[in-house]
């Protein structure tokens, strides 16, 4: 009631994925492990794999585009 | 020991809140503000009231203020008028969206443009989506014991939503009236202090004002529509627990020769007080009117209004303020609205007077009377909206 939330963590239940429209693909054989996308992405939804490369989390990442923006051997790219 | 004083309708509010023991006030202490605030900030100085008062920069952070003080379970209060309620606007709906019982005074006024201070019901009419219970109030005593009651109806647990007492600005706002005060240990007693289950407090943390996405929204709105439907009985509990305590009940409206009326006339605020005048003149030569005051404007007890209403052959509404492109002024539409679905009805008139604080006379309501009166001979309305008394138009 109100717009309260009475326990912490209710963010993590909003799948905010379905948003999405272009999501981002990692080319792993371009990815240097920078992690510029992992810093720059505004959701977090960037993860690390085993090898040290980026992974997105497709349950949250919003398909900003950002990570494709800032990466530098161009990495990422943008697919519907 | 009874305390009648004379008060004009801003004191006699500022001393009910007063009496209330607020904590916080907030407001913008400048025009379109009227005396309540400045009486208030009197009574803080004087170390009457034990309250922090906090003279905002605009009437937006004056809502502001009062909204972050209540969310920590303040009581709290502010005023405001004319285009500082327009300035409010946004925060309106957060006031009754985050169902924070806020208690807030308008001293009814019109909107520009032109520039004009003066009294019309414009400006509540503007916000009355708002989601606040809405009360309008003919007297400063009414004033000044509705303040009183709103705190008692927005702090309950099943209601929690923010109350405004409207109150038409200068023809009460600034008229004095005796008013009977009531001290702060009779009104602590009828007001005690309740906890409230959803306050910020840092041993028990909570996140409020959320965002929610379409998938959630119309439920937590809902949940203000539920909250709202239970206002006219909660109010009439506690309008005769207030009765119990002060010997006075003003209910959830005010009838008055309504019995046999043929012709009920429908007005809120101040100008319900003037149609009383013109009810007794006529009645004096045997004309069958009544008259119906809503005090309780929003949420609307439908079922009692359609009782009240169905026995008269016309509904006369003056509405004071305008539905511009609309069929008619606000009032009207809502009365209209009730009989949306009925066969038989009474037919209804609908007079948009006293616009800009242009007084509505005794001699105007009696005219507006027998047009109705006009009205049922011909047993048809043709045109529904009269804009009375506007010079260089023919009605």
């Amino acid at each position: 009631m109100g717009c309260v939330i009475r326990e912490p963590g209710s963010s993590v239940r909003n799948r905010t994925a379905s948003w999405r429209v272009f999501a981002p693909n990692v080319d792993r054989s371009k990815c240097v492990k920078c992690l510029l996308c992992w810093v720059f992405c505004p959701e977090g939804a960037i993860e690390i794999d085993e090898d040290g490369f980026t992974k997105v989390n497709y349950t949250y990442c919003k398909g900003c585009g950002i990570c494709a923006n800032e990466c530098p051997p161009k990495a990422i790219t943008m697919v519907k | 020991m009874i305390r009648r004083l004379a008060l004009p309708t801003n004191y006699a509010v500022a001393y009910a809140v007063k009496s209330c023991d607020v904590d916080v006030i907030a407001a913008y202490p400048i025009t379109p503000q009227t005396a309540v605030v400045e009486k208030l900030s009197e009574f803080v100085a004087d170390g009457e009231l034990d309250a922090e008062f906090i003279a905002a920069e605009s009437e937006h952070s004056a809502l502001s203020a009062v909204v972050g003080a209540s969310a920590v379970g303040a009581r709290v209060f502010t005023a405001t008028s004319s285009q500082g309620l327009a300035l409010m606007h946004e925060v309106l709906f957060i006031a009754s969206s985050m169902r924070l019982p806020i208690v807030m005074a308008i001293a009814n006024r019109t909107l520009s443009m032109p520039l004009n201070i003066h009294n019309d019901h414009q400006d509540m009419m503007a916000s009355r989506d708002c989601g606040w219970v809405q009360m309008y109030v003919s007297s400063a005593q009414e004033a000044h014991d509705s303040i009183i009651q709103s705190y008692r109806l927005a702090e309950r647990s099943d209601i929690l939503v923010p109350v405004c007492v409207c109150y038409d600005g200068f023809v009460l706002s600034h008229t004095y009236e005796p008013v009977i005060v009531r001290e702060k240990d009779e009104v602590m007693e009828y007001l005690p202090r309740i906890d409230r289950p959803n306050i910020l407090d840092p041993d028990r943390p909570i996140t409020m004002g959320i965002m929610a996405l379409p998938d959630h929204t119309y439920e937590f709105k809902y949940q203000l529509v539920d909250a709202l439907t239970k206002v006219p009985k909660a109010l009439e509990e506690v309008d005769k627990e207030f009765e119990k305590r002060f010997n006075v009940s003003y209910g959830l409206y005010e009838e008055y020769m309504m019995e046999d009326a043929e012709v009920l006339l429908i007005a809120m605020g101040a100008m319900a007080s003037t149609a009383k005048v013109a009810i007794d003149r006529l009645r004096s030569r045997g004309v069958k009117v009544g008259l119906f005051r809503p005090r309780l404007y929003r949420p609307i007890p439908i079922d009692s209004w359609r009782e009240a209403f169905m026995k008269a052959k016309v509904l006369a509404v003056v509405d004071r303020a305008i539905g511009f492109g609309g069929v008619g002024g606000p009032l009207f539409n809502d009365i209209a609205a009730l009989f949306a679905n009925d066969r038989d009805r009474p037919l209804i008139l609908n007079f948009i007077a006293g616009i800009g604080g242009r007084d509505v006379t005794v001699k105007e309501l009696i005219d507006m009377i027998n047009m109705s009166f006009k009205v049922i001979e011909r047993g048809y309305v043709d045109k529904p909206c009269i804009y009375y008394g506007v010079r260089g138009l023919e009605v």
